[in-house]
């Protein structure tokens, strides 16, 4: 039968519009508004899982974020599979398709022959703990048990195909939850003009109203949440998110908001729409109106389908219109539990028991069970439940010494299901998660949020249940935090309401570890007894049990179980709840999809790319590209056929015989300027920089203050007060925020102002014998040997266009970078592919550039050198001006005892006797092949390239006292076992006179 | 993530802005050349790692580049106050 559970009228659900879903596999009718747990509820489907170590038949026990059991796998496609679905706050839509996660092998095979057996060893408490902690074989054994049946679902293997966006949010006020207390405090601060972000996680606004039967104003308290609502959504200063968790609460109020936009509508989200939205919220202020979660009583298989705590049987009668069972028994320790039972018997089912724990309930909502003639026992509870798959009845007992004992005579009541109400546990979750641990609060038997946790809170998290007492509190809490009016709270009416009782385990005549197995947490399938062995065990520290006994550690956090686990332990231990303590919480409050945390930084958006000016050049002539940071480099330029190797052998070999053309524009470039800007870069570079003539060039060499080499490059002086930096291509950022460091912090006295320029210019390097001659072609400037020398630079027009001529040489050859304005930058570019046409001017990209500066010995600043050598070590203490009036950064590092020492790794060449082989990157040097394993390391490969100008391969590498080893071989063991021996030379292997660059 | 007041700026930014430096208030000694190993090193690699109040240097890297400080407490990462390069702080133990 179709919806047997399903209430004739009543509830929030739209019996016009039926929705079809599948569990399982087989189809089911539900209605919109219907969450998938009401759904299946309606339709008497109450089997979603079975537990991990036991095995046993889980049914629905909550109607919220608090679910342990239903925790069910989405998707009708591999591409949209979700998995750590919580039925009850998943709305049913067209076509969903679902199925259980926890049922290894199926929900429906009874597993309890093998129950809580693994390999027919009984799991015993601790066993996480102990797999973990020794022995490792056990682990081996068990792990693939446990891999099978752990684990709530699966991710796709298939890409997500939904979009997710993120939004930053600013407001006055975030008030997290939309209850009454939300609902309050919103208005309040809004009327007061405050801008205001009211966030609910709920498809529906008002919380505990939805499912309320008391009046404000008269009125059902719905009608008066509507209007609150309708005031709310008309006001420019407010914004509401429904389907919309406050999942962290962050540093300096910021707040993660995972709205839910389109999984209610689809299995994937509309064209166009997005799936999760993150907001991303920076709050004046937070305020917490998240309610409680009704604690469910712990009792002998109070594990059964068809055990619900008391609250959730009134959420689905009063909002799905369903009534999940025909006879109802309820076990409560506080008032509110009746509330079940009213309902139940109001919407025409049978109560057939009413256990209240406390000896003498006097309270409205008792009377009012009692009138309507319900059975009611007092000092009572329910210690077992009867039935194997679902609930056939209970057993009751009655309970001594202030409910610490239960007395052996025993009586069974009929019933198919089970409502309990232990006391509710603030919501208090997004207050600790800074740090900040809740307090115990004994008067309303919660933790509510800590008073220094900075957040505001009103309603059931401070363990106010009294909707006076929740309306009036919200609006005074606004008005205190912004100084402003609270506004007219409406009628309601005053209950009264007897004090709850401490109840959380109720005992069991046999006592607890002979009693049937009553459930903790129920993910884990942690039980009381559990918790007592770990406390038997010395496991003192709240936490220490937590960890031995995996309480709290499902997808759940614990919701429904903490404090019943708290509770349970603090009386194994005669200790007060407020001594053990409660367990941090940690953001997420739910899970949340990695697709909300990306957003839209995926794919193609993940990181930025950066092209130079001549991209679409390079892409129409066919590069192959390489990433230098975030910047798309040509790597080389392969003709039709050619391999790499091949391509870069003909780049290399045309730069030194005729001409070949790089786009260097990617080369950081700082411009520096100021009356200290001379003096400035006498400081940050290790060489000289006084005399430096407008119109020259100088390579530098920059250190840390430890004395190693950080970045290179060279340098124009464009006026006495004016330089342009280059930086390499990686290092440009962090070159740039160094000066500013240097010349904000320490030397605020010098006059000195930077700009990053690399994006104003691009710049085209023509290098080779033939460079000068395809340069003439293109300007005016003359460009002879003795007029444009080696180390200048000029100002010049270049195929009609403005730019600056650097005549510098990163290849050994000669060489000039040419800088026009961006923009400009491709027509150069083509001019000077054009007027080198008769020369055969060849582009070369990256590869060809290393390979050409490698055989010249030119290092690269992050490649041949990692944060641990030092100019000397590179050999280069030329570039060192250890005479110059000011201590530059570096010289005093680079003068330690540990930099001055002998045989410090240092920079060689390193020729291989066989002239073919090309050693590879990175490759360990060691002195002494028969040298024990492990061989003393005295060095590695840095840079190792295939030298086609030279016919053989070149390397360069740090080796210990390497400069002083000039001749001597080194060896390379590899790894099928050959060495390789190199001789260590000078790591110019090309023109060591430097002919081809002067000329 | 913290939300910086940046002093040159004079609005609160999101930490994404901003890049931590480390440890305020190291000066460079005066004279590099003449200060002893330990000396140097002491400058070099030796930090405060206190639990409490903490002042540290901030740049404001994706906004007006400027270097300024914060007094930031390490354990509640509350920010008492920030202030510009060549002032002092009024909170903390150095102040
Ligand atoms: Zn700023």
């Amino acid at each position: 039968m179709s919806q047997k559970f399903r209430l004739t009228d009543g509830g929030r659900i739209d019996r016009d519009q039926p929705v079809r879903f599948t569990y399982r596999g087989k189809r089911y009718k539900g209605f919109k508004g219907d969450t998938l747990a009401s759904a299946m509820l309606a339709n008497g489907q109450n089997l979603v899982g079975r537990s991990f170590k036991y095995g046993r038949p889980r049914g629905i026990m909550a109607a919220g974020a608090d679910e342990p059991n239903a925790i069910l796998q989405l998707g009708a496609t591999e591409a949209t599979q979700v998995p750590n679905v919580r039925a009850t706050q998943q709305e049913v839509f067209e076509g969903l398709v679902s199925d259980p996660v926890a049922g290894w092998p199926s929900v429906d095979f009874d597993l309890k022959s093998i129950a809580g057996t693994l390999g027919g060893k009984l799991m015993p408490v601790g066993f996480y703990y102990k797999t973990f902690m020794w022995p490792a074989k056990l682990w081996m054994t068990y792990e693939k048990f446990i891999r099978k049946a752990a684990g709530l679902g699966r991710s796709p293997l298939e890409n997500d195909p939904d979009q997710y966006d993120k939004m930053n949010q600013y407001c006055d006020l975030l008030v997290v939850g939309a209850g009454p207390a939300g609902l309050m405090a919103a208005l309040t601060a809004a009327k007061a003009g405050r801008r205001v972000i009211l966030a609910d996680e709920q498809a529906e606004m008002g919380g505990s109203l939805l499912s309320s039967d008391q009046q404000i104003d008269g009125q059902p308290a719905m009608q008066w949440a509507e209007s609150v609502l309708a005031d709310l959504s008309a006001m420019a200063n407010v914004t509401l998110l429904p389907r919309a968790t406050a999942t962290g609460y962050h540093d300096h109020n910021f707040v993660t908001v995972v709205e839910r936009r389109t999984e209610h509508l689809a299995d994937q989200a509309p064209k166009g729409q997005v799936r999760n939205r993150l907001h991303r919220v920076r709050a004046g202020q937070v305020m917490l109106c998240t309610g409680a979660h009704e604690r469910p009583l712990v009792y002998g298989n109070n594990d059964l389908p068809g055990c619900m705590v008391a609250g959730a049987v009134s959420t689905y009668i009063h909002r799905y219109a369903v009534r999940p069972g025909q006879v109802l028994a309820l076990c409560t320790a506080n008032d509110y539990g009746y509330q079940a039972a009213i309902d139940w018997h109001r919407a025409g089912g049978q109560v057939s028991v009413i256990c209240d724990t406390r000896d003498n309930p006097t309270g409205e909502l008792f009377q009012q069970a009692k009138a309507l003639g319900i059975s009611i026992k007092t000092g009572h509870g329910i210690v077992d439940v009867i039935g194997s798959k679902s609930v056939r009845g209970v057993v009751i007992a009655e309970l001594a010494d202030q409910g610490r004992r239960a007395r052996p005579r025993t009586e069974n009541v009929v019933a198919d299901c089970v409502a309990t109400s232990g006391g509710f546990s603030p919501v208090v979750h997004l207050s600790a998660h800074l740090g900040q641990k809740p307090i115990w609060n004994p008067d309303v038997l919660g933790f509510v949020p800590n008073p220094d946790c900075g957040l505001l809170s009103a309603g059931g998290v401070q363990g106010h249940y009294e909707l006076d007492a929740v309306l009036s509190g919200a609006t005074q809490a606004v008005a205190a935090a912004f100084d402003c009016s609270p506004i007219a709270v409406p009628a309601v009416a005053t209950r009264h309401i007897d004090a709850p009782m401490g109840m959380f385990l109720i005992p069991h005549p046999a006592g607890t570890s002979q009693a049937p197995k009553q459930f903790v947490d129920y993910q884990n399938d942690v039980t009381a007894s559990g918790i007592q062995l770990a406390c038997r065990e010395g496991f003192e520290s709240i936490e220490h049990v937590k960890r031995y006994t995996a309480l709290g550690f499902g997808t759940d956090q614990g919701k429904l179980s903490n404090i019943n686990g708290v509770a349970i332990a603090a009386q194994a231990q005669g200790k007060s709840i407020a001594d053990t303590g409660t367990t941090m919480f940690r953001p997420n409050y739910t899970p949340v999809a990695f697709g909300a945390v990306v957003g839209r930084d995926v794919g193609e958006l993940f990181d930025p790319k950066r092209y130079t000016a001549m991209q679409p050049w390079h892409q129409a002539n066919g590069a192959a590209f390489e990433d230098v940071g975030q910047w798309k480099r040509p790597w080389y330029f392969p003709k039709a056929g050619e391999s790499m190797h091949d391509a870069v052998n003909r780049e290399a070999k045309a730069v030194r015989t005729s001409v070949g053309i790089l786009d260097a524009s990617t080369l950081g470039k700082i411009d520096v300027q100021g009356p200290g800007a001379r003096e400035f870069m006498n400081r940050v570079y290790t060489n000289g920089w006084a005399k430096l003539d407008v119109g020259k060039c100088r390579y530098g060499l920059m250190c840390g203050e430890d004395g190693m080499l950080f970045d290179d490059g060279v340098t124009a002086c464009l006026g006495d007060n004016h330089f342009l930096m280059t930086t390499t291509t990686g290092g440009a950022a962090r070159v740039y925020e160094w000066l500013e460091l240097w010349a904000q912090t320490e030397w605020p006295d010098l006059e000195v102002y930077f700009n990053t320029v690399t994006d104003h210019w691009a710049t085209c390097t023509i290098s080779g014998p033939n460079a000068r001659k395809v340069l003439e072609k293109v300007t005016d400037l003359d460009v002879s040997n003795e007029h444009f020398k080696f180390m200048d630079w000029k100002a010049a027009e270049v195929a009609g266009v403005p730019g600056r001529i650097f005549r510098i040489s990163f290849t050994g050859e000669t060489s000039f970078e040419i800088n026009v304005p961006a923009h400009y930058g491709l027509h150069v570019w083509q001019a000077l592919i054009d007027a080198g046409q008769e020369y055969d001017i060849t582009p070369y990209g990256t590869e060809t550039m290393h390979v050409l500066r490698a055989e010249k010995g030119f290092i690269i600043a992050g490649q041949d050198t990692d944060g641990s050598v030092h100019p000397y070590d590179l050999g280069m203490g030329w570039a060192v001006g250890m005479k110059k009036p000011f201590s530059f950064i570096g010289k005093r590092g680079m003068q330690r005892q540990d930099c001055v020492r002998e045989n410090r790794k240092q920079l060689v060449g390193l020729k291989t006797k066989d002239p073919k082989f090309v050693l590879e990157e990175g490759a360990q040097a060691v002195f002494d092949t028969q040298a024990q394993i492990p061989m003393p390391m005295v060095g590695h490969v840095t840079s190792s390239y295939w030298s086609p100008n030279c016919e053989r391969s070149i390397a360069m590498g740090v080796i210990k006292g390497g400069l002083t080893r000039m001749g001597e071989s080194v060896f390379f063991p590899q790894k099928d076992g050959r060495v390789i021996e190199a001789e260590i030379c000078s790591p110019v292997f090309f023109d060591p006179e430097g002919e081809r660059q002067n000329g | 993530m913290l939300h910086i007041y940046c002093p040159y700026c004079e609005e609160h930014r999101e930490e994404e802005e901003f890049h931590a430096k480390g440890e305020a208030h190291i000066a460079r000694p005066a004279d590099p050349d003449n200060t002893t190993d330990t000396e140097w090193g002491d400058y070099l690699y030796f930090r405060k790692n206190p639990r409490g109040l903490h002042h540290e240097m901030w740049v404001h890297a994706l906004g007006c580049r400027k270097f300024f400080n914060v007094t930031r407490h390490t354990v509640t990462y509350e920010i008492l106050e920030t202030y510009k390069m060549g002032e002092q702080p009024t909170q903390g133990a150095d102040a």
